[in-house]
């Protein structure tokens, strides 16, 4: 049984040509750029956010800095339409996000969350949802494990893995369904160093492969590390966007520059 | 004391002397019970998962009002049964008062609200974590409350425990609509209200102690078998 | 994996309900559903002569066993095919209104005061029982009555208003209403060392009689007449009427009367087969 009409696959009944993996992509549109336009929240008399015009497009990967509270986090998970703002629209290719759309949408959340099934069955899961059958689903899964490095865990149950596991396990979930996008919310946040780099590695190789990668970080040396553009908000507003050599090199704003050098800004 | 003890001794004899009167009142309790708990349970799970997952005008009312009805008394809702099943009543012409199901219809209304409060809960918690995940999926509310009924299961089981504990030992509202007529409506409690009434009380104490023992060997089958279940899910 | 747990799970609880309205389906046409009193009930009758009638007819006897007020709201309900209590003002005015073809005479036992083996009334041996009453309500001793609306406890008013005496006036004091079945009531009484009435038959069967004792019996006024009478199927439709009238038929017959006397316990009879079919009351 399909679950969803995101593949935008035949009737079951028709026979499938067999075009390989894009093929299935064929029925619905791309979902980049994701543009946000006036996107703003206020709690308690604070700005959270006010961002007047964002986008996403194009390839590479982004990763959003600031300190804490500076509402990336926030500002991630209204683009990814899990919440809305108070005022200002997101749009996915000129559409506003939709149910049918997040097969070609990719999420690792900050703590993620996994289901009370095996590691193998959480990645097949996820691929069943956006409309694979049973076989495709199970193969592909069983790529996207080997591809986490993770083909000795397939059987293991998802909640009893280790942090890093965990992590690794969700994106490599995230990934399996080969979205246009992938969003990363503080990923490696207080994983071991190895975890750490096979995550790293996994993003790269995604965002090599031409995946659009925004990702959450608070280790500047990772930020250098992954990115090829560096955005930084401060108080619910983007400060700085820039290559990530300039970002570090030149800071345009003092507010970079004081994060760079280690200065805390607190709101 | 040597009422109690004289109930130990009912109580071995009847368990070893394999009555087979016994048995009968044994199976239909548990067919009756646990079918209502089915029955409610097919019916409150979706509902206490709806429940967690919508937000809709008058929701704390049905909350607040399901929570209040875990306390419906027996025979309240005994009488109420009655009345509609009575030849007199709404439902009258199904001819299905002092029959097993009118005392399934009974405990299903009894137990219901039990299980979809507790459902309600224990989803309600788990869809605070799973929310902007289950998004992602890309899956519709059926999918959505499906695979939140699935990954609450082993929680659940308690509310269905719980559901069938209530249903096992009432008495109130199967003595009215069953009748507690030998050989077809009788059950464990209506049989010891049965022996107390004709002053055996130790004899209706040993059956006391039998539906205790009967309760508590469901409870740890499930709790085994969960356990196995949970081993093999982990595996 | 999910789905098809959720499916199975759903389809043995359907399948189990189906099963359930299946066994009452087929059962239907061999049953018949008596409404009666309790003390034919709890002093086992049913459990000898209906057997003997079921082998012989093919045909189940349903007792549901409540107090006689209880019975005959349930058959004026229609739910019921035979009513077989004992009030029999009740029970004549259950069939002047329509309810009932007509009502039959089946067997009689009698009642009796029961009370503590020290008897602070003094009412052992008394022969009227509305002296008896009167003792004990001049006294203030404790009383337990079912006041349930039962033929016994409809009795027990009766012999109230014959001696003068308003008990009701006292309830909560000495006379405590049980608002209970007769068993339930003699367990009370037990325990509060308090009088009681019973029928003869529920009282000999009754396990927890401790130190109490039968201490006025014999009084013509204490005389149990219980009577039969088949639910009237032109306000019940859906009654058996024909099985019902069968059944009828055999307990006022030679052999239902013969089965009913030949019940005893500890060597005692405990009902009196009195029927004269041909000739209702």
């Amino acid at each position: 049984m399909r679950w969803s009409l995101c593949l935008g696959l035949p009737p079951k009944d028709m026979p499938m040509h067999d075009d390989g993996p894009s093929a299935l992509q064929t029925g619905t549109t791309p979902i980049l750029p994701i543009t946000g336009k006036g996107l703003f929240v206020r709690r308690k008399g604070r700005d959270l956010l006010d961002v007047q015009d964002i986008t996403i497009g194009g390839r590479g990967t982004t990763v959003l800095v600031g300190p804490n509270g500076a509402g990336k986090s926030l500002m991630l998970n209204i683009l990814a339409g899990l919440k809305a703002p108070d005022r200002g629209t997101v749009l996915w290719n000129g559409v506003p996000p939709s149910r049918s759309r997040y097969c070609r949408f990719g999420m690792v959340l900050q703590s993620a969350v996994l289901l009370r099934r095996p590691a193998l069955s959480n990645i097949e899961y996820a691929l069943r949802a956006v409309g694979h059958d049973k076989v495709e689903a199970r193969n592909r899964a069983h790529r996207a494990l080997a591809d986490a490095g993770m083909t000795k865990l397939a059987s293991a149950s998802a909640r009893v893995l280790s942090g890093g596991e965990r992590q690794r396990l969700a994106l490599a979930r995230a990934l399996a369904v080969q979205p246009d996008v992938l969003f990363l919310d503080e990923p490696t946040s207080s994983l071991d160093p190895a975890s750490v780099l096979a995550i790293e590695r996994m993003v790269k190789a995604a965002s090599d492969g031409g995946m659009r990668i925004v990702l959450i970080a608070h280790d500047l040396a990772q930020a250098r590390r992954v990115s090829n553009e560096i955005m930084m908000m401060h108080n619910g507003r983007i400060i700085e966007t820039a290559p990530t050599d300039r970002f570090f090199d030149a800071p345009k704003s003092a507010e970079a520059a004081a994060f760079i050098a280690g200065k805390i800004l607190i709101s | 004391m040597q009422d109690f003890a004289a109930s130990f001794a009912e109580a071995f004899q009847l368990v070893f002397g394999l009555n087979s009167g016994l048995l009968e009142v044994v199976w239909l309790s548990l067919r009756v019970s646990l079918t209502a708990v089915a029955v409610a349970a097919v019916i409150g799970l979706p509902l206490g998962a709806f429940l967690a997952v919508s937000r809709f005008p008058g929701r704390a009312v049905i909350i607040v009002t399901l929570t209040a009805m875990m306390g419906l008394p027996p025979v309240v809702v005994g009488l109420v049964v009655y009345l509609m099943l009575s030849s007199a009543g709404a439902l009258g012409p199904l001819q299905l008062l002092y029959t097993p199901t009118a005392m399934i219809i009974a405990q299903s209304i009894l137990v219901l609200p039990i299980i979809a409060s507790l459902a309600r809960q224990t989803l309600e918690d788990l869809h605070v974590e799973y929310r902007d995940q289950l998004m992602l999926f890309g899956l519709g509310s059926l999918a959505r409350l499906r695979t939140l009924l699935w990954e609450g299961r082993y929680s659940l089981l308690t509310a269905l425990l719980a559901g069938f504990g209530r249903a096992i030992a009432e008495v109130g509202a199967v003595i009215i609509v069953g009748g507690n007529i030998n050989h077809v409506t009788r059950v464990m409690t209506t049989t010891i209200a049965l022996e107390t009434s004709k002053g055996n009380l130790a004899l209706a104490l040993g059956l006391g102690i039998i539906l205790v023992a009967i309760a508590f060997a469901v409870n740890a089958l499930v709790f085994v078998s969960r356990a196995a279940a949970e081993r093999y899910a982990h595996a | 994996m999910m789905k098809a747990a959720i499916r199975t799970s759903m389809f043995r609880s359907v399948m189990a309900v189906a099963m359930t309205l299946c066994t009452v389906a087929l059962a239907g046409d061999r049953h018949i559903i008596v409404q009666s009193t309790t003390s034919t009930q709890n002093s086992g009758l049913y459990d000898h002569i209906l057997p003997i009638y079921e082998a012989a007819a093919g045909v189940q006897v349903r007792v549901v066993a409540v107090g006689t007020g209880q019975a005959i709201k349930n058959a004026r309900n229609c739910d019921g095919d035979v009513l077989l209590v004992h009030a029999k003002s009740a029970e004549e005015a259950f069939v002047g209104q329509g309810y009932g073809k007509q009502r039959f005479d089946v067997m009689y036992n009698d009642f009796v005061i029961v009370g503590p083996r020290d008897d602070p009334a003094g009412i052992r041996g008394l022969s009227e029982a509305t002296e008896a009453l009167k003792a004990i309500a001049s006294l203030s001793l404790p009383f337990a009555s079912r006041a349930d609306d039962s033929g016994t406890h409809q009795k027990e008013m009766q012999l109230w208003r014959d001696g003068g005496v308003d008990p009701i006036a006292d309830s909560g004091t000495w006379y405590r209403e049980t608002g209970s079945g007769m068993g339930a009531t003699l367990n009370i009484a037990v325990a509060m060392n308090a009088y009681a009435m019973t029928d003869r038959a529920t009282w000999i069967s009754f396990g927890n009689k401790a130190e109490h004792s039968v201490l006025v019996e014999g009084d013509p006024d204490l005389f149990n007449q219980y009577g039969v009478i088949l639910v009237s199927s032109e306000k019940c439709p859906n009654t058996r009427a024909e099985a019902g009238q069968h059944f009828i038929n055999w307990l006022l017959g030679p052999d239902g009367q013969e089965a009913i006397a030949a019940y005893s316990l500890d060597g005692m009879q405990l009902f009196f087969p009195n029927a004269r079919p041909n000739d209702p009351s």
